[in-house]
């Protein structure tokens, strides 16, 4: 029935002068998550991006794609007519009896919004007529305005957009309207939601991560491979970083206490992650914390952890419960790729038996046994960008 | 240099192996079912295929039955036989702890339907006989052994197994896992009195997706799954025609160099197993090095070493080996066989199957035996 979609957006309106690159950025956004799709047109037409495809059997894939695209409030399957009155009149008609096919109308209402002032009849007028129309072709159907079954759109700009439907999306802001970020993406189930819930917010992302291989598997590195293009559905392209920490885990296991190994190598990530980060121009990072949930997440570690860098870390799943991180891990498609059984670098070299309140000076007198800087570099160097 | 050290997962295919699965895809590539000339001419073909593949063990042609493979075989075998018979729940079958996943899980399926018992091995991966005789009665409709176990090479004593299941019960039926064993272990089936036996053709440098079960003439198993004719009706489904008839020249190869074939890869095992023996300390070799061992599988711990991450280090070097049995090693559990050996803890997850192949050599030895040395020792540095 439907071969176009009306995107409607929520919070860009709000944002006044920018409003055009948001829209544009929002347009990009929509053409990579729509790129597998053939003859798909997208357009702007009076503060509504359309988009229209040539082959109506993709219009159920375009919409799960389109549902994921951060910046959008709702999206209408619509058809499109030249604002002709007899050829809305019956595209109008056309919609009603398919959406008779599918339900029980009893009752209806027309609403009519007029973008395009030059249209000859007023907004109120038009529905009127066009209810007129309805109840003429379909005679056991009524109006009502309060409580209707059914509403049918009919949205007057450049063309005329008759819909009935609106599906709500996921909202948030376009991709890069907020800058860009570097998650540290293990592979498990917290940092993907993490990431996602920053990118919601038009963050663009990139993601790092550290394994220790020979000491993990190649494997483990396709898992977050799989993590990154699961993400990329919501988040758009993301940048995939891996480091090979296995030196800085081979020198603080040989000069360092066991129990501070999680902590001294949490600072260690910070600090590549940082490295990374000032030299792709990136103002921030990303962890998938959440305050209590290990023993380097509590508030004394994250504390020590994050007093080796200067850039600010967002945590936004850190006050979250593990539930209510796997509830939104699910909805998003992470959570079944997460929890695959491959080691990541957290689990060959964690300590027994962790410090949970660890002390500051202890840490650096700990890493006071290491070249720190020759570490990161060293760790640096193993830099691929998957 | 690639060394690819894990025949026991699976192997290369030979050249001549390849050529004919070639000439079936382009030339022969009809439906047998079909009657017109382009049928019956790969049709002639797999009879042939049947016929090389039934020679190795010395069986009849009509008694090889051809199926996707091993794991298939197992389960056609076992399910199809117990689906054959009405049974009541205090009937018994009988396995061993050190199973293949495609026997244990069937048995593991069928607890609580019918009494299921497992058997417990010695140090040495060998069936405990004692209890062998305790847990054959009356009521036992089957026992499944593997023959060579996939894990450690052991290599049952089956013509005294097959003496004392008889003698305790002379209507269990008997079924042979030889999947590992099939062109390792001369086997005739006339000489040993089992009722079924599963083999598989990647194993023996076949094409995979193809195995075989034997069935003993007048022994009724049940087809598990239904569809045409094909196979008497026991594996319905078009027959994987290029694969069968890879898998008859694979066997074909094999049947006529078995001795030169085998002596090397016996060889290999023992030259492979003393000098690991020689140049790495903390070491246990779980297969046994004589001849009384599968020819191609060396199972070997080292102490406070984790055998994933050998295998990593030891991939760097294009040395390609499997910790614990490659269908299973990617299951977190811990490691049933091992358990069943009385294996220490701190060698359990230190270990790694070295497994050998048609295109295996000596020149190899040195370079592998190098190699492992010195990620052992790197690993052990890192780890201790």
């Amino acid at each position: 029935m439907y071969n176009l979609l009306a995107v409607s957006y929520g919070e860009i309106f709000l944002k006044g002068k920018n409003r055009g690159s948001f829209e544009q950025k929002l347009i990009e956004q929509i053409r990579f998550s729509l790129k597998g799709f053939k003859d798909v047109k997208i357009y702007k037409d009076l503060g509504k991006v359309f988009i229209e495809t040539m082959h109506e059997n993709d219009m159920d894939n375009i919409i799960e794609k389109v549902k994921k695209v951060f910046g959008i409030v709702l999206i209408s399957p619509s058809i499109k007519v030249d604002k002709d009155i007899e050829l809305i009149k019956e595209k109008t008609i056309e919609l009603f009896k398919f959406l008779s096919n599918n339900q029980e109308i009893k009752t209806f209402k027309i609403n009519t919004r007029r973008s395009d002032k030059t249209f000859p009849y007023k907004s109120m007028d038009f529905s009127a007529i066009m209810g007129g129309v309805i109840l003429e072709a379909f005679p056991n159907v009524n109006v009502d305005v309060h409580n209707p079954d059914i509403h049918i759109y009919i949205d007057i700009k450049h063309y005329a957009y008759i819909s009935s439907e609106k599906i709500k999306t996921v909202g948030g802001l376009p991709r890069g309207t907020n800058g860009r970020a570097l998650l540290l993406l293990s592979g498990g189930i917290d940092s993907p939601v993490a990431g996602y819930m920053i990118a919601k917010r038009g963050v663009e992302i990139d993601a790092l991560y550290f394994h220790t291989y020979p000491f993990t598997s190649e494997r483990a590195n396709e898992k977050v491979k799989e993590l990154a293009e699961k993400l990329e559905e919501y988040c758009g392209k993301i940048k995939l970083y891996s480091i090979n920490i296995l030196d800085v885990h081979k020198a603080i296991k040989q000069h360092c206490r066991e129990d501070e190994t999680t902590i001294l190598a949490r600072r260690f990530m910070m600090r590549i992650a940082e490295k990374i980060a000032l030299e792709q121009g990136i103002d921030m990072l990303i962890t998938g914390e959440s305050l209590g949930q290990v023993a380097s997440q509590t508030m004394k570690s994250m504390a020590v952890i994050e007093n080796a860098i200067n850039i600010p870390i967002l945590k936004p799943v850190i006050g979250m419960d593990k539930t209510e991180i796997i509830d939104i891990a699910r909805q998003i498609g992470t959570y079944d790729t997460s929890i695959l059984p491959y080691d990541d670098c957290c689990s060959v070299f964690a300590p027994k038996n962790p410090v949970i309140k660890p002390k500051l000076q202890s840490i650096l007198k700990s890493e006071s046994n290491l070249d720190i800087e020759g570490l990161v570099e060293k760790a640096y160097s193993t830099l691929e960008i998957i | 240099m690639e060394v690819y050290l894990d025949n026991s997962a699976t192997t290369k295919i030979k050249p001549e192996v390849l050529d004919e699965l070639i000439d079936v895809y382009v030339n022969d590539y009809g439906n047998p079912s079909s009657l017109h000339r382009k049928g019956l001419e790969i049709e002639k073909k797999i009879n042939v295929a049947r016929k090389l593949t039934a020679k190795v063990i010395n069986a009849k042609p009509e008694e090889i039955f051809f199926t996707s493979g091993g794991t298939e075989s197992n389960n056609i075998a076992l399910i199809g036989h117990l689906s054959s018979i009405n049974y009541e729940d205090k009937k018994n079958i009988v396995t061993t702890k050190i199973e293949h996943p495609s026997v244990y899980n069937v048995f593991r399926h069928f607890e609580g339907k019918i009494d299921v018992r497992y058997l417990d091995t010695d140090e040495n991966g060998y069936i405990d006989k004692s209890q062998l005789i305790n847990q054959i009665d009356d009521n036992t409709l089957l026992i499944s052994i593997i023959y060579v176990n996939n894990e450690i090479g052991t290599v049952q004593d089956l013509e005294d197994i097959i003496k004392i299941v008889k003698k305790k019960n002379n209507k269990t039926k008997i079924h042979i896992d030889a999947i590992q064993a099939f062109g390792k272990i001369r086997i005739d089936v006339n000489k040993i009195d089992v009722d079924t036996i599963s083999f598989s053709s990647h194993k023996i440098h076949g094409p995979k997706g193809v195995g075989g079960l034997y069935i003993k003439q007048g022994n009724k198993i049940n087809s598990i799954i239904f569809g045409g004719h094909q196979e008497k009706g026991l594996r319905p489904g078009t027959e994987n025609t290029p694969g069968i008839v890879g898998f008859g020249k694979a066997s074909e190869l094999l049947y006529n160099n078995f001795k030169e074939e085998n002596d090397k890869l016996y060889e290999l095992k023992k030259q492979y197993g003393n000098r690991l023996l020689e140049e790495i300390d903390d070491i246990k070799i779980n297969s046994d090095l004589t001849n009384l061992g599968a020819p191609h599988i060396l199972s070997v711990s080292f102490k406070n070493v984790k055998g994933e991450v050998l295998v990593h280090y030891l991939e760097q070097k294009e040395i390609y080996v499997s910790t614990g049995a490659a269908c299973s090693s990617k299951a977190k559990n811990d490691n049933r066989v091992l358990n069943a050996i009385n294996l220490e803890r701190d060698y359990i997850n230190g270990t790694i199957r070295m497994s050998f192949g048609y295109f295996n050599n000596f020149e190899e030895i040195e370079y592998v035996v190098k190699n492992i040395k010195e990620c052992v020792n790197e690993i052990r540095d890192i780890m201790k």
